[in-house]
């Protein structure tokens, strides 16, 4: 391995949580974005084709080294690591409305899922998942929520764009345009009739 | 004792006992069996469900309905019936959907004439479950990726440390003991260790100086004190001798400084 990947992988083995490109461009002034991305690669590469049970992964805004998943039993058997619990149906219906919608308020979670909020936005905002990114205008101004770097980590995610846009989900959401809405009106009025 | 081991009685306790629990089990089963089957249309498992909208699209996705053409009377009904085992608290929620689904079903109800621009009342519904089911294709999603992610371990977390006080030790052994003498002045009587004080025997020199006194009018000082005299005997005799100048016994008299003292009876006390 060349320095430079030797050097990303003893500042990515010393830190706890991913660590974005800036910081480890920073280990080394001279090292140009671009050898810094070799090195990652590098890094990766030694990882993945010299048989290794660590990996090297990008996640949460930055490079993380992670145990190779089928170790994870092993582990949890000899009690060295706990897997973290499953988030609730509940936690993850607010967590995506959050993640797809943020800056979003109580009110506009609550209206979708049809159901009181507060007790899992308060446990999200304990966890670390979600924040408080702002307030909304209007009566009260109604706090707005946010999904935090802890969030893309715990879904394995680079960055939020990594999430399917809306309009590639197979359910893409009928809103809006007053041509589809009319559409969907005649198809619906016929049966009406009928009965 | 070796015949309690051998295997006819281990089998008379297999024979006795299955008699003793089979009973209630059977009951116990059919029981619980004949109750799952009556009322399991009935029975709505809270936690399965994470709201009114999810209830919902399950029934609709239960009776294969068409979602853009919901037979808003069947789901209401459905609905209502699913909800009757709730808890009160928890269905609030599903109770203001019920609500929601019976006033969709009255507005269908109305009569319309045929021009009159007409919006469907279920329009804002169906608007919603896409919009809830869209989320919970995001949810699915997400539960996949948070499962991979729970599969892989980073390096443990250590939380932050609050900053250490200054190394105690990093001192020379004078400033340790002279730390160490500061606090003890702090400390009113610095009890370092208890001595036992030989008490001194003033009563006995008494007697002794007064039976010597009884043999000869005068003394010295070194005929009272012998010369291998313990220090508790020497202050003994001095405290007896001054107490006896005191009750007027005997006189004490030194020709100079540190001369030898010269006892003598007192001819008062004699006298008296």
């Amino acid at each position: 391995m060349t320095p430079l990947a030797k050097l990303l992988e003893a500042a990515l083995f010393a830190s706890a949580r991913p660590v974005p490109v800036d910081e480890l461009a920073a280990l080394d002034p001279e090292a140009s974005p671009a050898t810094i991305a070799a090195a990652l690669e590098e890094l990766r590469a030694h990882y993945d084709n010299d048989g290794h049970g660590v990996e090297l992964v990008e996640i949460g805004g930055g490079w993380q080294v992670l145990t190779r998943s089928e170790y994870t039993e092993a582990i949890e058997r000899a009690q060295l690591a706990a897997r973290p619990q499953r988030l609730s149906a509940a936690a993850l219906e607010t967590l995506a409305l959050i993640a797809y919608r943020q800056p979003i308020g109580r009110a506009e979670i609550e209206e979708i899922r049809g159901v009181n909020v507060g007790g899992v936005l308060k446990s999200l905002h304990e966890r670390g998942l979600i924040d408080v990114v702002g307030r909304a205008e209007g009566l009260g101004r109604p706090l707005l929520y946010g999904t935090t770097p802890l969030f893309l980590e715990h879904f394995a995610l680079r960055h939020l764009e990594e999430l399917p846009r809306a309009d590639e989900l197979a359910i893409a959401l009928r809103q809006t345009t007053p041509s589809e809405r009319d559409v969907t009106h005649t198809d619906e009025r016929q049966p009406t009739r009928d009965a | 004792m070796v015949p309690m081991t051998t295997v006819p009685s281990d089998l008379s306790v297999a024979e006795v006992l299955p008699p003793a629990y089979v009973p209630p089990f059977t009951t116990g089963s059919t029981a619980g069996q004949g109750v799952v089957e009556g009322d399991n249309a009935f029975v709505v498992e809270l936690t399965s469900y994470s709201g009114p909208l999810d209830l919902l699209l399950t029934l609709i996705r239960d009776e294969k309905i068409d979602i853009y053409d919901i037979p808003i009377a069947r789901v209401a009904e459905q609905f209502l019936v699913r909800i009757r085992t709730l808890g009160l608290n928890e269905a609030a929620d599903y109770l203001e959907m019920a609500a929601r689904l019976l006033r969709i079903k009255a507005q269908m109800l109305l009569p319309r004439g045929e021009n009159e621009e007409w919006e469907d009342p279920r329009a804002e519904l169906v608007r919603r479950l896409l919009e809830y089911q869209q989320m919970r294709e995001i949810v699915d999603l997400l539960e996949r990726r948070a499962d991979d992610r729970r599969n892989q371990f980073a390096r443990a977390f250590l939380p932050e440390q609050p900053t250490p006080p200054q190394a105690p030790l990093a001192l020379s052994l004078s400033e340790l003991l002279s730390a160490v003498d500061r606090v003890l002045r702090v400390v009113l009587e610095p009890n370092m260790h208890d001595v036992v004080a030989r008490a001194l025997d003033v009563p006995a020199a008494i007697e002794v100086i007064r039976s010597l006194l009884a043999i000869k009018a005068r003394l010295q000082w070194t005929d009272v004190v012998k010369s291998d005299a313990a220090p508790w005997q020497v202050l003994s005799a001095l405290l007896g001798l001054l107490e006896l100048a005191r009750l007027g016994e005997l006189h004490v008299a030194q020709a100079r400084p540190f001369a030898n003292v010269e006892i003598s009876r007192d001819a008062s006390s004699e006298a008296a």
